[in-house]
């Protein structure tokens, strides 16, 4: 068993990859088609519209709202500096004049006659779009941006969190079930995508955050860990937005699971090369798994493949067993009895019998395997 | 064709997964479901047509009954021999279902009719937005700008009150300018359904930037709710826009012969006609990978709520961090791992289409289905009230009850029946299982009889009731049901091994079983009998619905787990000594015969 594939969660070497970099509202789009980009050239870019505040002219001035146009200083539409006076009233008396100031800098967006508001609107910020990946644009999306095109090794993991990252690949772990140590990282990490093997502690977590280490992918880490990294339990496998300083990536699951032989292979094949990764993940309809992507070819690669691999299993096919009481458990896939079977927990379900390499034989439900590439 | 003409019946549901459809067919006077089909839904790419799925599903069903229904893509109507149907209605949760947002002026009055509203039309329902909820107003506006839903519910005032806040609202939904779900070109639907006097106020203000849409008023008086209007509107926008942007749609309806509804909508219309028919209290579940969706029908009010974060697969590391894994270890008749728990609940939401292998396994994965029935059903209760703000008439003999105006309408002594659905409850390698799970989860008082929807037929049986409820009646009672059988559990708490009720049950042939129940016991009768009699005569200080140590004679039915008699009390908790609890839910599950020895 030396090479690792899942369906569904693809590990290969070198292939074609597109990646669409839109703005969520209509902007202005910087490059031009077949421009090539590197990964944090800006390629486009807009304006979101600032958070609108809301200010009680009426109640601040005691009068009614449908009087408080008398009382404006601004209209609609003029900007104010924070702390301007926007509104005031004229008292006989100068000691009993009551003006309301602006609390934020802007415009004013609406003075309301019915409720007696104004609403002030911020400034808007400058929302930028890279390019993430070093590639080629291949299409253009007027108004929202464009579609970059990348050739080069695209590995998924099952699970990540924080967003999007760059750096240079550094393979700290000596074999793919050796854990992260916090000892094994030191100031040269520093920007790097660090690959541990089999597990990563919430310990060495810390200590790369840090070091500012740019991102980990490792084989596993526990739960509890993660809880106590982000202070929260995860719900819904819905990730990608997290701010702990660091994009941590898990490529087999939960637990102590040392990383797949043929993924750690590949990562090792690219030391000290640049990478794009993404710890968003999502696990819903529209499946989305954290990725690393290192643009260009593998040293013994010469061409990159376009098909995804066979999605279906034979006998023979190497697999990992997903579930308990096996969990982790590598085998090759005997037979595919096609009636359904009773397992010990007395459901009915398809199955397949797995030999293990120390002769023994195990029928698992076919649900609860991935299969690993020849 | 009339409706009375119906003789074959075709229908799907489409689900975010799985399209399934099912054949129904005149069987001399009666209905009956004779085939069924399914197929991958084919909303996302690479098909994005929804219709590729339905067409894949029904050609199952043309496979298996011998009936050919489709000519092209295009379905034979009416029947004719072994050929075509009369009618083919479809229900639809693909793409996320139907997401809304709503809002009203006071968060407990307005606010809370708004969401009873939006989600008995079938929506998830993404936010309350109410003047008082706690947040600026920055916040508000921010919040409706992030969230894209597909349409949004305005609401606030009774007729003829403050416009104030109604205006309000309507202002800062201009100023967050949101945006639709699908769709980029056309705008957000929005219905306003609140103070009459404040419409040309709001007509004003929201009818350039969105699709404004007025109705009657959801709540025109403190004292009254008027969510039907609101609801059509929902339904008809769900139809006109909604369905319109998603991929297949325009097409699939086209081929109906009846508007497609969301699915959890059709759920409820089944839920309420079967209630109706039998003048019973209803509780229905459909308990997914992802949701929970509750159903209630007390004294004729129905009700529905959705946990979009409570399911089995997607959600279940959510039903973990809600329910807090304490209460889900106190349900595992063994000791496990904290560590173990939480990476393998984690591993089962990465990798969610594996499956229990083994018992200890499975119990797990039961322990986290109670868990997330409780909680969907503590959502639901909380939601599930009378109006509040409704000023109460008290006399004299009301004055030491002080019950608030909004108390729950769910009363567990009245509930007469629960329905379960979902792959936890309808696959259960143990029908025993889903039983139990649903009385540890609801903890139903006095007689409460169980059924699980085993196919998940509710859907399309919901729609189908639009056109022919009779139809839609006969395949839930004869094919959708699967009946478990029936809890009779005395409310009250007494000492472990007290004897709590004597009893006696009368199966439809004559056949008697009798005995005592004793406080902490379960006990399990087989009584498969369809209709059948209990007389239970609790002791002092327990009470099956008629008071305390009243005696209650009520019709049962059995079904293919018989009569559980659940001597654990009501409030039941589980003891706190680890030792004493395994002991207790071993002993309840050999009861039961739950699990493998």
């Amino acid at each position: 068993m030396a090479h690792a594939y899942t369906p569904g969660l693809k590990v290969i070497p070198c292939t074609v990859l597109r990646k669409k970099r839109l703005l969520p509202i209509p902007g202005k789009v910087l490059v031009e088609l077949d421009r090539q980009v590197e990964a944090l050239d800006v390629v486009a870019q807009t304006q979101l519209p600032g958070k609108v505040f809301s200010v009680n002219v009426a109640n601040r001035l005691a009068v009614g709202p449908e009087e408080i146009q008398a009382f404006m200083l601004k209209k609609e539409g003029e900007p104010v500096k924070k702390g301007e006076i926007i509104a005031e009233n004229k008292p006989l008396l100068k000691w009993f004049k009551t003006s309301v100031e602006s609390p934020v800098d802007g415009t004013i967006e609406t003075v309301s006659a019915v409720t007696g508001q104004v609403l002030l609107r911020e400034p808007p910020k400058i929302l930028p779009i890279k390019a993430y990946v070093k590639g080629k644009v291949v299409e253009v999306t007027p108004n929202f941006g464009v579609t970059v095109e990348s050739e080069g090794t695209f590995i998924q993991g099952i699970f990540g969190i924080g967003g999007e990252t760059n750096g240079e690949i550094d393979v700290v772990a000596a074999s793919p079930d050796e854990d992260l140590a916090p000892e094994a990282l030191n100031a040269a990490h520093k920007g790097k995508i660090v690959i541990g093997g089999r597990h990563v502690s919430l310990a060495a977590i810390k200590r790369a955050v840090e070091l500012g280490v740019h991102a980990i992918v490792a084989g596993g880490i526990h739960d509890r860990d993660l809880r106590q990294l982000l202070g929260y339990d995860i719900g819904v496998a819905v990730t990608g937005t997290e701010r702990i300083g660091i994009t941590l990536i898990v490529t087999e699951g939960f637990g102590m699971i040392p990383m797949a032989e043929y993924t750690f292979k590949l990562l090792s094949s690219r030391n000290g090369e640049k990478a794009s990764v993404s710890g968003a993940t999502q696990i819903r309809a529209g499946v989305m798994r954290p990725e690393i992507i290192v643009p260009g070819y593998p040293k013994n690669v010469t061409t990159c493949k376009k098909e995804d691999g066979r999605g279906w299993i034979e006998p023979g096919d190497p697999v990992r067993i997903i579930r308990e009481p096996h969990f982790g458990v590598i085998g090759t896939v005997k037979s595919l009895p096609p009636e359904l079977t009773k397992v010990g927990s007395e459901s009915h379900v398809r199955v397949l019998e797995v030999d293990l390499p120390g002769g023994e034989t195990l029928v698992i439900p076919r649900a609860n395997i991935e299969v690993l590439e020849k | 064709m009339s409706k009375e003409n119906l003789e074959i019946i075709i229908a799907t549901d489409c689900g975010s997964t799985t399209t399934k459809a099912i054949l129904i067919e005149k069987k001399g006077d009666t209905y009956r479901q004779t085939f069924r089909g399914e197929a991958p839904t084919t909303v996302e790419a690479p098909f994005e047509d929804v219709t590729k799925g339905v067409l894949n599903a029904i050609t199952e069903v043309e496979e298996l009954s011998g009936r050919r229904i489709l000519d092209g893509e295009r379905i034979i109507t009416p029947n004719n021999g072994n050929t075509g149907a009369d009618i083919y209605v479809s229900t639809s949760s693909a793409g996320g279902g139907l997401q809304m947002m709503v809002a009203g002026a006071v968060k407990a009055m307005t606010g809370e009719s708004a969401q009873r509203c939006a989600l008995g039309a079938g929506a998830i329902v993404m936010d309350v937005l109410a003047s008082n909820d706690g947040r600026a107003d920055h916040e508000k506006i921010e919040r409706i700008r992030q969230l894209r839903p597909d349409m949004m519910l305005l609401s606030g005032g009774t007729d003829g009150g403050s416009v104030t806040h109604v205006v309000e609202l309507a202002q800062f939904l201009k100023a967050a300018d949101p945006k639709p779900r699908l769709g980029a070109s056309y705008k957000l639907p929005v219905i306003y359904a609140g103070n009459n006097k404040a419409q040309p106020q709001v007509k004003e203000i929201l009818d350039s930037s969105t699709a404004l849409i007025v109705t009657e008023n959801l709540r025109p008086s403190l004292e009254r709710e008027n969510l039907m209007p609101a609801r059509h509107k929902i339904h008809d926008i769900f139809l006109e826009h909604v369905m319109q942007q998603a991929p297949g749609y325009p097409k699939l309806m086209k081929m109906v012969g009846a508007p497609i509804m969301p699915t959890p909508a059709a759920v409820g219309v089944m839920t309420e006609k079967f209630a109706k028919a039998n003048n019973f209290n209803v509780l229905a579940v459909d308990i997914g990978g992802a949701t929970t969706d509750v159903f209630s029908v007390f004294s004729g009010v129905f009700n529905r709520t959705v946990s979009a974060n409570l399911g089995m697969s997607y959600s279940i590391s959510n039903v973990m961090a809600e329910a807090g894994l304490p209460n889900i270890l106190r349900w595992l008749p063994f000791d496990l791992e904290e560590q173990d728990l939480r990476n393998r609940l984690k591993n089962k939401m990465i990798r969610p289409t594996t499956i229990p292998q083994t018992v200890e396994d499975l119990q797990v994965e039961h322990a986290v289905a109670r868990e997330a029935l409780r909680l969907a059903f503590d959502q639901h209760k909380a939601l599930a009230v009378g109006l509040k703000g409704v000023q109460q008439e008290r006399s004299i003999s009301d004055a030491f009850e002080q019950s608030a105006s909004g108390a729950s309408l769910i009363n567990l002594m009245d509930l007469n029946y629960i329905i379960g659905s979902g792959g936890i409850l309808a696959h259960s390698p143990r029908r025993t299982q889903s039983m139990l799970m649903m009385i540890d989860a609801y903890q139903p008082e006095g007689v409460t009889m169980i059924a699980v929807d085993s196919i998940f037929m509710m859907p399309h049986l919901g729609v189908l009731a639009q056109i022919s409820e009779k139809a839609a009646l006969d395949v839930f009672y004869n094919d959708c049901l699967v009946r478990l059988g029936t809890c009779l559990a005395p409310k009250g708490m007494g000492k472990e091994g007290q004897v709590i009720m004597e009893w006696e049950l009368i199966e439809e042939n004559g056949k008697r079983h009798s005995g005592e129940l004793r406080f902490g016991e379960i006990l399990h009768v087989p009584f498969t009998s369809p209709k059948g009699k209990a007389i239970v005569k609790p002791a002092k200080g327990f009470d099956m619905g008629a008071g305390s140590g009243g005696r209650v004679e009520a019709a049962i039915e059995g079904g293919v787990v018989g009569v559980v008699l659940d001597g654990r009390g009501r409030p039941f908790d589980l003891a706190k000594v680890p030792a004493k609890r395994i002991s207790d839910l071993n002993k309840w599950y050999k009861a039961m015969e739950m699990y493998p020895v």
